[in-house]
């Protein structure tokens, strides 16, 4: 444990830059994959509730995709987009948009009709009840929804390393390799807290979109 | 009724029947409602009555016939500008939950794009004229109001830019009843003051009775008399007024038997 820990500093004294580089990596795939799901997620979400008779088809593709392991998904999109950035990022956004899609819709569909009668009864367009009512209301479940795919996704834009996207995976892959719990350590504990850090983020965003339920 | 009446609403030969329905919803009503009128209408589930309320704002539209509003044909105008100069009032309320009462109360004046100083003013005007004190709950969220104080700021918000007509469809259904009694009260008050048509649907014939200087009664899609409440106690029109009618006695019975 002792030669452990003395390994661990070691590490960080030696390798701080190469460290941050792959911190900010692992951080640069997340956001992007995140940006990527909340616009897709999020369309089709508002899609689905506005063409209902399409919404089940849509929403049981996305549960199906999900079911399949995402080391799969970036395993078959090697074959079409090669290796580095963009497969890494393709394979996390399938795991990511089904979580985020089907909060949106749940979240649409639970404001109330009569809340959505009465908006347009007092003349606004069909545009602003979904800007002024529709979307804000359902915002605390589209966050938490987000919530849900954002630890999903750091957790795993580690096996993006596999195809040279970099990133966190990097120690834990190289660790792996040549078997030192140090480095398994560092990755690991790094990937989680980073995962825990973005959640609470998003989680503020929700108290504050749910500031008038704690009022 | 003067002769200087002005007619607000005037229905013609109004049908509607909603789709997979076999029976009209609103079947063949005329009607003719003039300003400053405080109009109850009054029916069982299913007798039209809320479909008439709200075709008159246009969220729904009939099948045929005509409806309008000061002489302008609804179906004709749009259904926008229709809308922001019709108060309307629901039994539900309808408050938006992530907006303050402020806020609420506002809605309707940003959309007509007032400025800031004038819409807040508005609102602290309207919530002293519902009987809320402006400065307790001028910040405070819906969720923090009673029933019967949500429905007051419901009232304040459809009054909020200053609608010729308000449409209330069973605004105090859900209020126990003794605010219930005391909203009656000052909505009554709020009319005599505003010189406003108010159109309010309901189903407890005392509150038709009380509020309306006429009443509406509806069954199975049409109006079967439009009369003054007086004129409804005492000369019903059809058997089915007269039962309404015969069902309040009873229940006075009932209270004489208990006193």
């Amino acid at each position: 444990m002792q030669e452990t820990w003395a390994a661990i500093a070691l590490y960080f004294e030696n390798h701080t830059d190469a460290y941050f580089a792959m911190l900010r990596q692992h951080i640069g795939i997340s956001l992007r994959v995140l940006f990527l799901a909340v616009l897709i997620g999020v369309s089709m979400g508002i899609l689905c509730v506005v063409f209902k008779k399409q919404q089940k088809y849509v929403v049981g593709l996305f549960q199906i995709l999900r079911i399949v392991p995402s080391l799969a998904v970036l395993v078959l999109s090697i074959r079409f987009l090669g290796i580095g950035m963009g497969p890494a990022v393709t394979a996390l956004v399938f795991l990511a948009v089904p979580p985020i899609l089907m909060n949106t819709v749940a979240g649409l569909e639970e404001v109330p009709f009569f809340m959505l009668e009465t908006s347009h009864a007092m003349g606004m367009t069909p545009f602003q009840v979904w800007v002024q009512v529709r979307l804000p209301l359902a915002l605390p479940l589209m966050l938490a929804g987000i919530k849900t795919a954002m630890v999903e996704i750091v957790a795993s834009a580690t096996i993006a390393a596999l195809i040279g996207a970099g990133g966190l995976g990097q120690i834990i892959f190289q660790g792996l390799s040549v078997r030192r719990t140090d480095l398994l350590l560092i990755g690991g504990v790094s990937v989680a807290i980073l995962a825990l850090l973005m959640a609470f983020l998003i989680d503020l965003l929700e108290r504050w979109s749910l500031k008038h339920k704690y009022a | 009724m003067g002769e200087n009446t002005t007619t607000a609403i005037e229905y013609q030969n109004v049908y509607k029947r909603f789709k997979d329905a076999d029976y009209y919803a609103v079947n063949n009503v005329d009607l003719t409602i003039n300003e400053g009128e405080f109009i109850t209408i009054l029916g069982s589930s299913g007798s039209g009555k809320t479909t008439l309320l709200k075709m008159t704002n246009r969220l729904y539209d009939p099948d045929s016939g005509s409806i309008t509003l000061f002489g302008e044909n609804i179906q004709q105008a749009d259904v926008v500008q229709v809308r922001r100069k019709i108060g309307y009032v629901i039994q539900q309320v309808g408050l938006l939950p992530h907006m303050t009462i402020a806020r609420n109360i506002g809605i309707v004046p940003r959309l007509l794009k007032w400025d800031k100083e004038r819409i807040d003013a508005r609102a602290r005007e309207l919530l002293a004229l519902v009987g809320l004190e402006p400065d307790t709950f001028i910040k405070r969220y819906p969720s923090q109001l009673s029933g019967g104080q949500q429905q007051r700021v419901g009232l304040a918000r459809a009054l909020a830019v200053d609608p010729k007509v308000m449409l209330l469809d069973e605004p105090f259904g859900a209020i126990d009843a003794i605010n219930r009694l005391n909203l009656q009260d000052e909505l009554k008050r709020l009319h005599g003051g505003l010189k406003k048509t108010f159109l309010f649907v309901t189903h407890d014939i005392n509150e038709a009775l009380k509020l309306g200087t006429r009443v509406i009664v509806m069954n199975n899609g049409q109006v079967c008399q439009f009369d003054t409440p007086a004129n409804i106690v005492r000369n019903p029109a059809d058997g089915f007024v007269e039962s309404l009618i015969h069902s309040c006695r009873e229940q006075e019975k009932l209270w004489e038997g208990l006193a």
